[in-house]
């Protein structure tokens, strides 16, 4: 028991001392959206990793967390902080009747459900301007100079969603949503209220989503429809993360969360401006090219990546962490 | 007492009426056999009992109680354990772990529902098996994790789906031995059957069907002597 915890206990340490010992608010940026994406990738396992239902409508949760936090400030007056518990409840209070009608759906026909959530909630908050500005956008003024605050309530966010994780794994919803994943019938004749089940995992999917939304909210200050309820960079990043860190895996998400944050940051940056550096000393025409090309390519290699991972670690980084292991011993 | 009974169940699958005005009861504590050739009907009849399929007409009563509207889970939960014929063992789970998944419907408690799983793996002779995942056994090991994961949703009644095909003769004799003991232990079974050996030794009570109607119903003595019985499973004689 003790050792299977020396890896997450040494990496939340690292983790807790980072911005102690990182003062560049850059890199501060960085690791704070990994831990969002920390939280959002756990609630993408519970519902898709433990449960089998595969969401590709994180965004519509993502989105109403962030808008709750946005709307209280801005059309009410209270502190967005108050979104953070809210936007999560407003985010179930989505999931409910939208768990309720489409979860008899099976398979690759729920997918097709939420993926029709993501685009309404998007088209909504586009749409509905008297509430939401629409692609105007809301603005709210931040709290905090400082990332430090926001990178530690980031932090919490991130470690109360693994430990929820962790919790459900060893109690009885764990067992059913384990169960409903590997055959919903077979289930079904365990006694086990498959559609119930199916909603509670939905339930605390959409809530942990909806937190990390509101936090987004609060950090950055500025959303519109087309960040938050961004089907490519909310949703599919979800997909992403879940699966490159170990769909089905504890601590999955927080590996995947912090490459996947990695890698598109790599790709936005140009390799963080190493080949921008690279035509400029060299006054090469052609790499100027090169470095467009590769900063606009991320999308692209989402999708490279993806097809990668499923070849080679179809368990993700952390599942087939021996495989990893042992590849790499070999090697040396 | 009769445990189950079916009255004038009928199902119609579009224009194919598969099961059709059967009736049958139940009595508390035997072992009641379900035959019929390929496509009769009794895979179907499962299926309907514990509402897999929603029944087109008649109704199912259990323990004096109608289920006929009843889901599947809740169906189980008044104490209706079945297994698959196509086995779905949770494929990605121990053997363990399949089984305390059952045992968590008496149990929240994650020490007693894994104590219950252990001991009835223990009863159907897995415990070699317990940590092993469940897509990693042999197929008459797969059998009868079914019936152990039915058996540990601690059911009055047990629907045995073609538990015993694909055995070979050794295995054969341990999957009747365990279907004697589980009624021992107080729990009334029907179970369909295609190996005559296995139905014929164990059944108290046979009720044949064919084209998803009754055909005969008796001791298998009776059933097996019943000339509707034998042209179903024969054919007609033919006269040169």
């Amino acid at each position: 028991m003790l050792k299977s915890r020396t890896g997450p206990l040494i990496y939340l340490g690292v983790l807790i001392l980072f911005p102690l010992v990182v003062r560049d608010s850059y890199y501060q940026h960085l690791m704070i959206l990994v831990l969002m994406w920390v939280t959002i990738g756990s609630g993408w396992n519970i519902i898709a990793g433990y449960t089998g239902q595969v969401s590709f409508g994180d965004a519509a949760f993502f989105g109403s967390g962030a808008y709750t936090a946005g709307l209280l400030a801005h059309k009410l007056g209270f502190s967005a902080w108050w979104g953070l518990g809210l936007g999560g409840l407003v985010a179930l209070a989505i999931a409910f009747p939208f768990g309720w009608i489409c979860f008899r759906l099976r398979g690759a026909y729920f997918a097709l459900a939420t993926l029709a959530l993501n685009e309404i909630c998007r088209h909504l908050a586009t749409v509905w301007e008297s509430l939401t500005d629409g692609m105007v956008g809301i603005l709210v003024m931040q709290t905090f100079v400082s990332k430090i605050p926001y990178y530690y309530i980031a932090l919490a966010l991130a470690v109360l969603s693994v430990l929820c994780v962790e919790w459900i794994v060893h109690s009885r919803l764990g067992y059913y949503f384990i169960s409903i994943r590997e055959d919903q019938d077979a289930a079904e004749s365990l006694g086990i209220d498959t559609h119930y089940y199916k909603m509670v995992s939905l339930s605390f999917a959409a809530f942990l989503t909806g937190l990390a939304g509101s936090l987004y909210m609060n950090y950055m200050g500025f959303i519109d429809p087309e960040v938050v309820f961004s089907l490519h960079d909310i949703s599919i990043m979800a997909i992403l993360v879940g699966i490159v860190g170990g769909v089905g895996t504890i601590y999955g998400p927080a590996v995947g969360a912090f490459v996947m944050v990695a890698v598109s940051e790599i790709f936005r940056t140009a390799g963080f401006g190493f080949l921008k550096y690279l035509s400029q000393a060299t006054g090469w025409g052609f790499m100027n090219l090169v470095t467009k090309y590769v900063s606009e390519a991320h999308v692209l290699t989402f999708g490279v990546l993806v097809v990668l991972v499923i070849l080679l670690m179809p368990n993700g980084v952390v599942g087939d962490w021996p495989k990893l292991r042992r590849l790499v011993s070999r090697a040396r | 007492m009769a445990i189950l009974e079916l009255q004038d169940v009928g199902k119609n699958f579009g224009g194919l009426r598969a099961v059709d005005e059967v009736s049958f009861a139940v009595q508390e504590g035997e072992i009641f056999g379900l035959i019929g050739p390929n496509g009769s009907g009794k895979t179907t009849i499962f299926n309907l009992i514990n509402h897999y399929y929603p029944v087109t007409d008649g109704k199912i009563v259990f323990h004096g109680r109608d289920i006929t509207r009843l889901k599947t889970f809740q169906i189980c939960r008044l104490g209706i354990g079945r297994t698959f014929q196509v086995v779905k063992p949770l494929a990605r789970m121990t053997v363990l772990d399949n089984v305390i998944a059952s045992t968590f419907l008496h149990t929240k408690h994650m020490g007693q529902a894994r104590q219950a799983a252990e001991e009835t793996i223990e009863f159907c002779g897995l415990s070699v098996y317990a940590n092993h995942l469940a897509k990693s056994l042999p197929i008459a090991s797969r059998k009868r994790l079914e019936i152990t994961r039915a058996l540990a949703t601690r059911p009055k009644l047990l629907l045995l789906d073609e538990t015993a095909a694909g055995l070979n003769p050794g295995e054969l004799d341990e999957a009747i031995q365990l279907i004697k003991d589980i009624r021992d232990s107080g729990v009334t079974i029907i179970i369909v059957e295609h190996i005559m050996k296995v139905i014929m030794s164990i059944s108290d009570r046979i009720h044949a069907i064919n084209y998803g109607r009754t055909i005969a119903e008796g001791t298998p003595k009776e059933v097996a002597a019943n000339p509707k019985v034998i042209e179903a499973y024969l054919g007609e004689e033919v006269h040169a």
